[in-house]
Parts: structure tokens; sequence; C-alpha cells
């Protein structure tokens, strides 16, 4: 079986794992990390989405050992020292969750299109989000909260920049 | 779901990566970014034998300026296409039509090649391709060839590449000043598949088009270059009330659209008669 | 930009800090439940891992409908780490069947639903066996192994063929399941009489409930007792029928829906899986587990909607509505379960919505087919039912030649004629259609909307715009059990609530709703706040797991604030009066001096007081009580309402449609609700926005298709479209508060309302929007190509060939 390394959320794991294991499957049955859920088979609903070398992606729809040697986050590694990210704080905030099963990828893509644009307009936050399907909100309070979260974000780089 | 076992091939170079797919021979399946094969594994829809990953062959990765033509590597993503600061300028068509491919996080992941070898008629890019006459580089242990676009799409998932031939890159060449271009994606979702797809592009003279290329997605198993409408546009006055629409009604000539849960045959070339004038326009600059 | 998103902001700001007078009731608190959700720490059921743990895969049949002729598992049984292999035969003998616990009539035939088909499978996806194995790959690849003869039997896909004499047959019993009537007022005179009669036929399309959550189980068994995790809303009814299904005794089994994410109804069940996942670790001993995938889940995942509905309506010239008609074909599916029969019927009261009438007339015939279920999916009957009398009233209006507004003023309940008893038999308590409509037309800009639209019919435009209204009202807060037993169902409607006062003063409330995205430990926070005098973070609610909240009836038909938040008030004045008790004693008052105000008893007229937390500790050390007061301030309440709940609102959407492509897009959407007081605007805001959401996806995104051999077409999330942000509009939302008058917190449902006013608003617009050109209807969902299809055959009356299927 192919031997593997991956950081996930800091920590660096070596597994031997099986080609045809889904990364999703190595994070929740291998590595404990269940704050990732799956949602569908088709790559549709998103919310197994996490920053892979930095960018989102759908770890339902990658294999375990295509991430070797790759730097993962899951929604689990957001907080640092239990201080929440601004986009974990914005979507509580602004009520952007009520089930919470697509919050971890929903989150997560957030803050994946705010590497494009830091300021994105509602148009751009919706097709942005347009790979992550969430059932009870609507839509609504979740662009609201990744126009907090963006607001927050770039204030909190500013405060770093300028202190 | 969860796919059913497969050996994997890891490969660190293009030569390995031939060598390994003659080694297994029709078992083997080469896995680019996976975003249309993982689906599929975990459907089991397919049983390939054996993966050979390509995700870490640099040398099939990255946009360059070849002067007449810019060369996509086959395994460049979606993402690095449409930022690409060379495609943006040289071959803005394809950077608009990836951009709508699927959704940010499969654009990541998903490749230019692959997404084109996987050659599903609702894909965005093939397309393209034939709009632009791309040309696909196939390597095999025999050597290079070319295939240009018109000859590559064969049937529905179907390409010209033999087994054991890997798709390295792909040379879209560079149309010159004065083209205008546009990619009409009709969809009812977001990420939904095209229902019909029009990629146009237009040089205008004076005014009127003096040359167009029209390809149509989804309206047979394999992308249809619409000639009669390029024919039909040459000369045409854009401004004029009705003067694309005409040639626009030439769109579904040739074509064998689908019958699918998401439209009927006549539908689609409706679609595509209306879609191809609203392409047009915009490509000429006159929406 | 900020314009365009304010359009969809709330039209009162939303401020967690705007204290009401020190009231923890009506504020916009943060929820508690979200520290988990947004931080991964969540325990899904798939989360449960446990030593020794194995892994159950379904092998499902890929047939509609056919006799089981062979089932081998021999080959299966020896694959790399599979532990058994069952078929239906092995579970014959010990897995009963599904319950169905809503008998809607005398001789409505409830056909034998076993959890595992033993010899004839009667829908795709149906379980016919499973592995066992020691992880969920090795189970899987196991199923291939499996090896399973059919003899194949006629599909039964539509409902009205499947009434034929001399058909198909899905049970032996034939495919009429039962016939249910129902009529008041002379309907004969009515439609006689009538100046003018309308007619249509309208399709409620199946749809799948898609949950974000697949479902899943683990069981598990210490030898003696039981303990089922279920993705599930309903863990108390789950326990009981559980029980009846499998013999296990209800004391020695435990439920427990841990986090949920999502049900909409489609977890109001009780399903094979977690039948036969009980049964698998009673014989084997050890815990399993089974987790769906979404193709699976939209094959078995009972369905919602699925009627065919004849309607028609009489009225007087001046537009006043004498009479409605109903005929209506319910899809049930293939077998009954727990609630399917009566779906239709929570709608059959409520066609006659805001309206008077004389006299109504309704008759319901549920129908087998060869498909999966059907059951409760958000608002479960009432969005058929509002749908109908929504569209009908703005066919009517077109009829008329009469703005379809005025034709609703004249016809609805006016705010002075609260409380009214529909000609359906219903009393509503409370509510004001004109303060709602008022409101959301001011806020629509309804005006000059009418004039756009004016002006593109003029100009011709090949974009042309609609606008839909749907004024609403719905009946849910499930229920008065009375009114629940006098039609047929199996069990009452009431709702149980404990509260706990801790030796410190914090508070735990057992609740006996099972929330899962609804918020009740936030707002039951808030109640019990108010209630009590005490701080809003020194309440903890619990709930979902029978071992804790051991009495309930869970979370569905927007009742759990209606009835179970009515139960924790009334548990907490059971409190509060023990605590006077103490008060007055340790005051050395007659508890009828002591006052209550804000977590204090004071006696009146003095400065003398004591807090809750005083009484708590007091309580706690028993150490100087009344005589005979048991030490204790502990207290629960089972509720049972007298009435429903009657939520009402006004919606009104503006739909631009490309008559080129068909395609449609919202312009706008404006929803003016009224669910009387408010507990938390934000989750009201929030339940309201994704109703809506649901109702604009079934009015022009969401359809299960199946083929003629009975085949899902639509078994992935790429083929059954779900709205995903870049398909939704930004909605205006708004309230009206008309407190109900049948409880003290004077509160009505919200979780389903959206759904049941959004789609005959946004159909209404597509509609409007090409009326012009001669179009009365387009079926749901109205997709592009049906929208084409419908201008189509309106342009050329003599086709007959568009087959909107």
């Amino acid at each position: 079986m192919p031997r593997i390394s991956v950081t996930v959320d800091g920590i660096r794991y070596d597994e031997e794992v099986e080609p045809r294991l889904l990364l999703v499957h190595l994070l929740r049955d291998r590595l404990g990390k269940t704050g990732t859920p799956i949602g569908c088979d088709t790559s549709n609903c998103g919310a197994c989405t996490v920053l892979l070398d930095g960018r989102s992606a759908k770890s339902c729809s990658i294999l375990a050992v295509q991430a070797d040697g790759c730097d993962i986050v899951t929604i689990e590694g957001l907080s640092t020292d239990g201080t929440w990210h601004p986009m974990q704080r914005a979507f509580h905030e602004e009520h952007a969750l009520q089930c919470g099963y697509c919050t971890p990828g929903m989150i997560l893509a957030a803050i994946d299109l705010l590497h494009d644009d830091p300021d994105p307009s509602e148009e751009t936050i919706r097709e942005g989000l347009e790979g992550n399907l969430c059932r009870c909100t609507g839509y609504c309070t979740i662009v609201r909260a990744v126009r907090r979260g963006a607001r927050e974000m770039s204030r909190d780089q500013e405060g770093a920049a300028t202190s | 779901m969860i796919p059913a076992s497969f050996d994997y091939v890891r490969a660190s170079s293009l030569d390995e990566a031939l060598a390994t797919l003659r080694e297994h021979g029709e078992e083997a399946k080469v896995l680019a970014g996976g975003q249309s094969l993982l689906p599929l594994l975990r459907l089991r829809l397919a049983y390939p034998g054996t993966l050979v990953d390509l995700g870490r062959v640099e040398e099939l990765r990255g946009v360059a300026d070849r002067g007449d033509h810019v060369l996509i590597g086959a395994m460049t993503t979606h993402y690095e296409v449409v930022t690409s600061p060379v495609v943006r300028e040289h071959c803005p068509l394809v950077a608009l039509a990836t951009a709508t491919v699927a959704d940010p996080a499969v654009r990541h992941r998903g490749t230019f090649g692959g997404s084109l070898a996987h050659a599903d008629p609702a894909g965005d890019l093939p397309a393209v391709a034939r709009a632009l006459d791309m040309e696909f580089v196939a390597r095999s242990p025999e050597g290079e060839r070319v295939i240009p676009a018109a000859d590559f799409f064969l049937d529905y998932l179907e390409t010209a590449l033999d087994p054991g031939e890997i798709l390295t890159g792909v040379r879209v060449p560079k149309l010159g000043p004065g083209w205008g271009f546009h990619y009409e994606k009709f969809h009812r979702t977001a990420q939904a598949w095209a229902i019909v797809g029009v990629a146009a592009a237009v040089r205008r003279s004076g005014g009127a088009v003096e040359e167009a290329r029209v390809a149509l997605t989804n309206m047979g198993p394999v992308p249809v270059r619409a000639i009669g409408v390029e024919q039909a546009v040459r000369g045409a006055d854009p401004g004029a009330n009705g003067a694309l629409r005409a040639a626009a009604e030439r769109a579904d000539e040739d074509t064998d659209p689908p019958s699918d849960l998401h439209a009927r045959p006549d539908y689609r070339r409706h679609l595509a008669r209306v879609l191809t004038r609203r392409a047009l326009l915009a490509a000429a600059g006159a929406a | 930009m900020t314009e365009q998103l304010d359009a969809g902001v709330a039209a009162w700001q939303i401020k967690e800090s705007d204290v009401l007078d020190g009231r923890e009731v009506g504020r916009a608190r943060r929820r508690k439940e979200d520290a988990r959700l947004v931080t991964g720490r969540t325990q899904w059921t798939d989360n449960i891992q446990l030593p020794g743990m194995l892994h159950v895969a379904f092998l499902r049949s890929p047939m509609a409908h056919a006799r089981i002729t062979r089932v081998d598992t021999s080959v299966a049984r020896t694959q790399p780490g599979v532990v058994a292999v069952f078929s239906g035969a092995d579970f014959a003998a010990e897995q009963g069947s599904l319950p169905c616990v809503w008998p809607v009539s005398e001789d409505i035939v409830i056909p034998d639903h076993p959890p595992m088909a033993v010899t004839e499978v009667r829908y795709v996806g149906e379980a016919v066996a499973c592995v066992v194995a020691t992880d969920r790959y090795k189970a899987a690849d196991a199923l291939d192994a499996i090896e399973v003869d059919y003899e194949p039997l006629d599909a039964v896909t539509d409902m009205t063929s499947a009434l034929d004499e001399g058909g198909p047959k899905v049970h032996e019993a034939g495919n009429k399941a039962f016939t249910w009537t129902f009529a008041q007022g002379d309907i004969e005179a009515a439609f006689r009489d009538a100046a003018v009669r309308v007619e249509r036929t309208f399709v409620q399309q199946r749809l799948i409930p898609s949950a974000m959550e697949p479902r899943a189980v683990v069981a598990q068994t210490d030898g003696d007792a039981f303990t089922l995790h279920s993705s599930t809303q309903i863990p108390h009814i789950l326990r009981v029928m559980l029980a009846l299904t499998t013999g296990i005794p209800e004391h020695k089994l435990r439920v427990v829906a841990p986090d949920v994410g999502g049900g909409f109804g489609s977890k109001l069940q009780v399903t094979a899986e977690e039948v036969l996942c009980l049964l698998i670790t009673r014989r084997l001993g050890r815990p399993v587990k089974w987790t769906e995938s979404r193709s699976e889940g939209n094959l078995t995942v009972h369905h919602g909607r699925d009627q065919l509905q004849r309607i028609s309506v009489a009225a007087d010239a001046d537009g006043r509505i004498r009479g409605v008609k109903v005929d209506l074909l319910a899809d049930m599916g293939a077998y009954l379960m727990l609630v399917t029969p009566g779906v239709p019927l929570l709608g059959a009261f409520m066609y006659s919505g805001v309206y008077k009438m004389d006299a109504y007339d309704f008759t319901c015939t549920g129908v087998f087919t060869t498909k999966v279920p059907t059951d409760a999916y958000r608002g479960a009957g009432r969005p058929e039912a509002t749908f109908a009398i929504e569209r009908m009233v703005d066919e009517l209006a077109a009829e008329l030649g009469m703005d379809p507004i005025e034709l609703r003023r004249r016809n609805w309940i006016r705010h002075g004629e609260f409380p009214y008893t529909t000609v359906c038999g219903l009393t509503y308590d409370s509510g004001n259609y004109e303060a709602a409509t008022d409101r959301a037309l001011a806020l629509f800009g309804y005006d000059r909307l009418r004039a756009e639209q004016a002006d593109r019919r003029a100009r011709e435009d090949p974009v042309q715009l609609g606008i839909g209204v749907s004024t609403y009202t719905e009946m849910c807060g499930l229920a008065p059990s009375r009114v629940l037993g006098s039609l047929s169902y199996g069990a009452g409607g009431w709702e149980h609530a404990s509260v706990r006062v801790l030796p410190t003063g914090k508070v735990e409330v057992v609740t006996g709703t099972s929330p899962h995205g609804q918020g009740h430990e936030t707002a039951w926070s808030q109640i019990v706040a108010d209630a009590l005098g005490v701080p809003f973070e020194d309440v903890a609610v619990l709930h979902g797991d029978t071992s804790s909240s051991y009495k309930g009836m869970d979370t569905y038909g927007s009742r759990s604030l209606v009835v179970g938040g009515v139960a924790v008030v009334q548990a907490c004045e059971k409190v509060k009066e023990k605590a006077r008790q103490v008060a007055a004693h340790l005051m050395e008052a007659s508890p009828d001096d002591i006052e209550f105000s804000r977590g204090e008893f004071r006696v009146r007229g003095t400065g003398t007081s004591r807090t809750i937390q005083e009484i708590a500790l007091a309580t706690f050390a028993a150490h100087d009580l009344p005589d005979g007061f048991e030490p204790r301030l502990d207290a629960d309440a089972t509720f049972d309402p007298d009435n429903f709940s009657f939520p009402h609102g006004t919606h009104l959407c503006a739909v631009e449609v490309d008559t080129e492509t068909g395609a449609t897009r919202i312009r706008s959407y404006v929803a003016v609700d009224d669910v009387g007081n408010v507990v938390n605007p934000l989750i009201v805001e929030g339940q309201v926005h994704g109703g809506i959401a649901q109702g604009i996806a079934q009015a022009l995104f969401e359809e299960a298709v199946h083929d003629a051999d009975g085949n899902l077409l639509t078994t992935t999330m790429a083929d059954y479209l779900l709205p995903s942000a870049a398909d939704l509009p930004a909605y205006t939302t708004d309230r009206t508060e008309t407190p109900a008058t049948t409880n003290p917190l004077g509160v009505k449902g919200v979780g389903e309302a959206g759904t049941i006013a959004s789609t005959p608003a946004v159909v209404n617009a597509v509609v409007d929007a090409l009326r012009p050109y001669g179009v009365r209807d387009v079926p749901m969902p109205c997709t592009p190509e049906r929208v084409w299809r419908a201008l189509g055959q309106a342009r050329t009356p003599q086709r007959t060939d568009g087959g909107l299927s």
C-alpha cells in the first residue's frame, strides 16, 4: 500500500493507504477529523470542502494518495488558540447556518474566494459559492456573513500591517 | 459511495507514465485532476485496473507563449488557465469558457487537458477547442503527434487518443488583433452542465463581420463547428437589426442534439439558434 | 452593490444588543448551537466510532417491480473482512412490517412492508440483502458478490392509469389505497348559481427532500439493552415504533438523535435501515453503522409531494368566491410509510386558504405506484393546497379582468372577523391579512413594477416581467390530540418539557422536541430566562436522547415552539410556584404577598427579597423548607393545544421571463409574514428565508423524474438540481405581529410558512409574465424548456405534441 505524508491542521501524519481511499475518509475515519462531513458522491454539494495547499478542494473527489505531501486545513484547524477565525465569527453573527452540515465547507469556500477578491460584491460571493449547497438558509445570511467576514479579515490585516 | 479497488502508480515523469501505461495496457487509465473521474469511480461507473497519476509530472503543467500559439500543458488546472496573463491576453475565449467550468473548488483541481480528453460533449472546453482550431499534442513511446481539434473528438467520451497515448498539451492558435469573443452557456443552475453552449469569435472590419468562428456545446456526441453560421454571417453588420439573426438560424444545421433529462432535441435546436445570435452579438461587441 | 445587498436585508434591523426592556423573548440572540457547528466539533451520527464496530452496506433492487426468485450470498460471505451477509429471508421471521400510523379511512389498504424485501420488490432501491463487514470499503465491495435473480413484473408509474381496471398491480389488493372525502355547504348550488367557473389541473411534482446530511444509523447492544443513534427528527416516536416493530421492549431501547443535519420531513420516518441495523446488532452482538450515500438516499429516502390536483372555483361576477371543488390523486409510492396517507389530509382543510366561501368539496384518492414511498416534506399537504388555491385566485382574476390583489381583498377574512370559522371548519384564531398585504405592497413597489410590466408588454420586449402574489395561511403546530384522533392519526400532538433547577441556580430544560437546525437550545433558553428571571447563559437545553428526554413528540409540522415551547413555559410556571412557597417561608410571609419579577421574589411593600438562585440553594440544602414541601423546584409539563396555529402572510415575486429561451430570473422577492409574537427574530428570519428557497426550488428547479420502467433518473445532485447561492435572489422580509390567542406566548409556527407561501407566488409571476401570449399555466418546475413549450403551445393552439410531461 502506498505510504503518504500529509499535514492536517498543523499536524503531520504518515499513513499507509489503499489507493482508492478518498481524502475525506482518510480525514474522518483514520485521522478522526470528523468536522469535515460528506454530503454527496458527485462533488456537487461542497460539504467536504477543505483547503488543500491553501485553496479550496472537495475532499470527496480527491484520493488520499493524491494529497501526499500536501498541507490541508479543515474547519477544525481554523481557530487559533481557541479564537475563531473572522469568517467563523461572521457566520455566527449573521445566523448563516441552521443545521450546520454545509457550514464547514461553506466557511472554507468563503475564505477561499477572498483570495481572489478580498472585497467581493454580492454577485461575486454568490458565484464563488456555487459549488456549496445549503438547504436551510436560503443563502442570504451566508452572503451577509461572507461580506462581514471579508470586512473583518481586511481590518485584521490592516491592523497587522500597521502594528 | 466508494470506489472499487485499483492499483496506483504516481508517475514522476512523462516517460515513466507512458511506460506504465504500456505495461498495464487497456486496464490502465490516466488520472489527471480527477474531478470527472472520481465521481465515476465512486458511483462504480468506472473500474480501472490501474490509475496512472500525472499529478506530479511537472513538465505537463503551465502556460507558455510560443509565438504564433499558446501552449497549455495538459495538467494545467482550470484555475491556472483562467488566471494566466498569457491566456487572458492571447486566448480570452479560453479564459471565458474555462471560468464557467463547474465551480471554484473543482477548477482548483480539474485540468485543462483532463477536461478535453474526457470529451464530454456537455463540457465547455471541447466547443472552444473546435472554435479556435486548437491542436492536441499527444505522446506515446513511439513519439509525438499533433491532432487537430476537428479530428480529436470521435464520439461521446471518445477521442482520437490511442490507449497508451497521453495528451501532453494543447496548442491554442493566437487569432491576432481585431477579434472579439464570447462563450454563451445556458444551464439550469450555476453548477449544472450546459444544456447548450456557444463559443464564438468574431472579427470585424469596418463594422461588418469579416470572419467568425462558432462552435456548439452539447449539440451532439461531439462538439460541432457551426460552419453554416460562419459562412452566412460574413459581411453582416452586427449593428443592423436582424442581420445576425438570419445567420444564427443556421446554428443547428448538421447537429444531432441529445434527448435527456435536461432538454429534448427540438428545444436544444431552438436554443442553439437563439444563443448563437447572442454569442455573435456579444463577440462582435454589439450586444 | 450596497444597495443591491440591502434589498435582501430584513426590513427590521437585527441587532443582538437591542435589549427589549430587559426581556429575552423578542431579542435577536445569536445561537448557542453555533459554537460546535462553526468549529467542526459536531456529532453527526456518521462520526461515531465504537470499538469493534462493523459497517453495513445494502444491496438494493435495480428493478421497480419484480419477484425475487433467488438470493445467493455464499460467495459474498467469503470476501475479505465480511462478517455476515443477510437476505430478506434471514430476517423474515423477526423484521415485522414498517409502520403506518395514519390509516385515514376504515377501508384503507395498508400492505405489509418488510424492511428487507423477501419475495417481491416494488421500487428501485428497495433493500434485498446486506453485507456486514469490518470497514465500509469492504462492505461495499462484497455487495458485488451477492447474486440475486429477479423475475420482472410490470412497473406502475402513472397514477391515472394505475387506477384502470385490469392493469398491473403493485399489491394484490389493487392500486387504490383509499378514498377520503370531505364536504361542507351546498357545493352544487354554489357552482350552479355562480357567474364564473374556472377549472384547472395542477401537477405537484415529486420532490426529493435532500437534507444536507445523508441518513446514518449506529446500533449497539450490551446483550440486554439496545442503543440506536440515528439521523432522525423523531427519536421518541422512533423508540415506540421500533419497540413495536422489533419486539425489543421499549424500556430496553434508547434512541438518540445527535447532531442532525436537516430533515424537512425526510427524517420524520421509521426506516428500514433503522430496523435492520437493530436486528443485525441483536444477531451479531457487535455495534454496527450504516451511512447512506447521496445517490442511495435519492433512491430510498421518502419523497415528497407528487399529487395530481383537479380544482374548480365558482365565483360571482364581482369576484366573490362561492365554492371550491378539489379532486386529488396522491401518489403513495409502493408502500404506506409513517404518515404517507395523512399528507394530503393535512392539505384538505387548507384549500379555502384565507378566503370566505359558501361551500367546499374535497375528494382524495391515494394511489400505489412502483416508486419509493412519499411522505412528509416541508409543509406536507399544505403547500399543495395553498399552491392550488393561490394559483386559482390568479386564474379567476384573469378570467374576471381584475387585479389579483383586489380580488383577494374582496374575498379574504377581514381583520375584524377573527376568530373566524372557515368553510372547512377550522377556527382561525387571529390574523391581519390587510396589514401584511399593505406592508408587502409598499416594500415591493407594486405599482412601479406593474408600470414596468405594462411598458415591456407595450414594447414587446423579449424579456417580459411577471408579478406573482400569494396571500397564504396554513395550519401547523401539530396539534390538538383530539383533532388528530378524529382524523384517525395513531398518536397525540402534545409536547413535554421538564425544568430542573440546579443547586447553583443554573437551569436545565429537557424538551421533547428534537431540533435539527431550528435553534431550540437558543430559543428555549430565551423563554426560560424570561420565565424564571435567570440569565440566558445559565440555561442549558437537553434534547434528542430518550434516556434524558424520556417523553416527547419530536419536531415536525412547525410544532416545536407552539407546542413544545409552551410546555416549557408551563413547566417554568410550576417551578416558579414552588419557589414562591420557599421564598414565602424563608421571608416569613404569606405566599400571596410574594411578588415575582426578573428572578426576584419580593414581599409586597417591603424591601425584603430573595433571588431565585438563593431559593435554589436553600431548596438544595433543604434545611428550612415549608412543612411537607418536597425538596425540589423541578417541574414538568405536558401541553396539548386546543387548536392549530395559523400563521399567514403576503409574498410578492417579480420574475423576468426571457421569452426566447424560456429562462426565468427572480428580480425581487418580498415576504411579509405574520407568525404572531417572535421569540428570536433572527431565527424566524432564517426559517422564512430557507422556506422561501425551498418553495422557489419547487417552482423552478427540482423534480424527481422516473422513466417508464420506474427507474429514478435523478439519482445524484448532478441531475436533481438543488439551487445554489448563485441561483437564488435576495429576499426582502418583514413581519406583522398579530399574536395567536390560543397559546400564552402568542406565537405561531414558522418552519413551513415560507415554503408554503413562495411556490405559488413564483409560478403566478411566471404565468403573469406570459399571459399576454395566451399562456394560462406552466407546469412545475417551470424550467426554461417548459416555459418555451408553454409559449409555443399558446401561440399555436392547434399543436398538441408539446408533450409537457
